[in-house]
C-alpha cells in the first residue's frame, strides 16, 4: 500500500520534481562498512565507503561526496540517537551428554542477565545450533528442541510463553568450521540473543 | 535438567518476570518499538495508534514522527530502524525466516530521517532489503546508513 502511494507520488514527482534527499553510509560499530546502491530512474549509484553520501538536489542534480563524522551527527542526530541497542548473543553449552550447563556457561548466563538488566524493552530469541553430524533436516529439528528446551525449562518457572522467541538454525551457523558430519562440541549451542 | 541448571534457570527465570516489561516477538510479528520520544504513532489499518516502547510492529504498519518526535525498532532479524522528527516509513513487506534467514524487507521513506543498522536477512541474500524514497530505490548490502528526504 505505502509502495502503490510512494510510487503514484514519485509519478507526480517526475512531473513536478522530487524533494532533496540525502544517504550515506556509515562505518558499523565494528568498524565495517557495506554499501548501499542508490538507483534512480534506472541509474544506480554505488556507495561502499564510510560516510560516502549521495545528495540530489532541488532541481534532480545528483552529487557524489564524502561527509564528516559532525555533518552527520548534525543532520541525523536525532534518527542516530533513536536507534535501539545492538542484540548481543551469549553462548550456552551442556555437559555433553546432559541438560546441564558448563561452568563457563553459568557465567555466560549471568552476563546474558546483566545485558537484560541494562535494557529498558528487552526481548530474548533463543537460537539452537547443531554441529554437521547428521542431515540439514535433522539439524534443524534438533536446534529447535535445544532452544525449546532451555525455552520449557524457563517456562517450568513461570516464565509466558510469549515472552521468549525459539530458532532453530541447524548447522548452518557454526562457531567453528567443520567438513560434513564432524562431531564439534563448539558448535553444539543455544545462543541467547538479547534485543 | 539437573537441579544446578533447574536452579540456574530458576534465577533466570526470576530476574526476567522482574525485568520484562513487554512481550517478545511472536510469529507474524516484523518488529518491536524499542525507543520512543515526543510524538510518534504507528498506522495500522486506518487507525492511528500512539506509539509505546514494547508496541509490536506489523508488516503493513506505517510509522509516523511529529516535529519533536523519535521512533526506534528493532525488527524480527535484528535490523535496527530509527526515524527522527517529522518522519514518515511504510513497512511494505516484511518476512524473516528465523532457520534459514531468507526474507524480504521494503520499507518506504516519504519524508523526514531513517537510520538503518541492516539485520540478518541482507547477509544471507544482498538484495533481501530495499528502502524507497521519492526519488530513489536503495538495495541496502550489510551496512549502516542514513537517509532524509527534505
Amino acid at each position: 500500500m505505502g509502495a502503490i502511494i510512494i510510487g503514484l507520488y514519485a509519478a507526480a514527482l517526475m512531473l513536478f520534481g522530487a524533494p532533496p534527499q540525502t544517504v550515506v553510509v556509515l562505518p558499523s560499530a565494528d568498524g565495517h562498512v557495506g554499501t548501499v546502491v542508490v538507483e534512480r530512474n534506472g541509474e544506480e549509484t554505488v556507495l561502499h565507503s564510510a560516510y560516502a553520501t549521495s545528495r540530489i538536489d532541488a532541481e534532480g542534480g545528483e552529487h557524489r561526496e564524502t561527509s564528516s563524522a559532525a555533518e552527520v551527527k548534525k543532520e541525523f542526530g536525532v534518527a542516530l540517537g533513536a536507534l535501539p541497542a545492538r542484540p548481543v548473543s551469549f553462548n550456552l553449552y551442556f555437559v555433553s551428554g546432559t541438560d546441564e550447563l558448563t561452568p563457563a556457561s553459568k557465567l555466560e548466563l549471568n552476563k546474558a542477565m546483566a545485558e537484560l538488566k541494562r535494557r529498558s524493552v528487552p526481548d530474548i530469541v533463543l537460537i539452537g545450533h547443531t554441529d554437521t553430524v547428521g542431515s540439514l533436516e535433522s539439524n534443524d529439528r534438533l536446534s529447535l528442541s535445544r532452544a525449546e528446551r532451555v525455552r520449557k525449562a524457563l517456562m517450568q518457572q513461570g516464565l509466558k510463553a510469549q515472552r521468549i522467541e525459539t530458532a532453530g538454525r541447524g548447522e548452518r551457523e557454526p562457531l567453528v568450521r567443520t567438513a560434513d558430519g564432524v562431531s564439534e562440541p563448539r558448535n553444539r549451542r543455544v545462543e541467547v540473543n538479547v534485543r | 535438567m539437573s537441579r544446578s541448571s533447574v536452579l540456574a534457570t530458576r534465577w533466570l527465570a526470576t530476574l526476567i518476570l522482574t525485568i520484562f516489561a513487554s512481550v517478545a516477538l511472536a510469529a507474524g510479528d516484523a518488529g518491536q518499538v524499542k525507543t520512543v520520544k515526543g510524538a510518534a504513532s504507528v498506522l495500522r489499518n486506518g487507525n492511528e495508534l500512539p506509539a509505546t516502547a514494547g508496541m509490536m510492529i506489523l508488516e503493513s504498519d506505517t510509522l509516523v514522527t511529529g516535529v519533536d518526535g523519535s521512533l526506534g525498532v528493532t525488527m524480527a532479524d535484528n535490523c535496527l530502524l530509527s526515524l527522527g522528527p517529522n518522519s514518515r516509513l511504510a513497512i511494505d513487506q516484511y518476512s524473516f525466516d528465523s532457520t534459514t534467514h531468507a526474507g524480504k524487507f521494503d520499507a518506504s521513506l516519504a519524508k523526514g530521517s531513517l537510520a538503518v543498522v541492516s539485520g540478518k536477512m541482507v547477509k544471507q541474500s544482498p538484495d533481501a532489503m530495499r528502502v524507497h524514497t521519492p526519488a530513489t530505490v536503495m538495495a541496502v548490502r550489510g551496512t549502516d546508513f542514513v537517509v532524509k528526504v527534505d
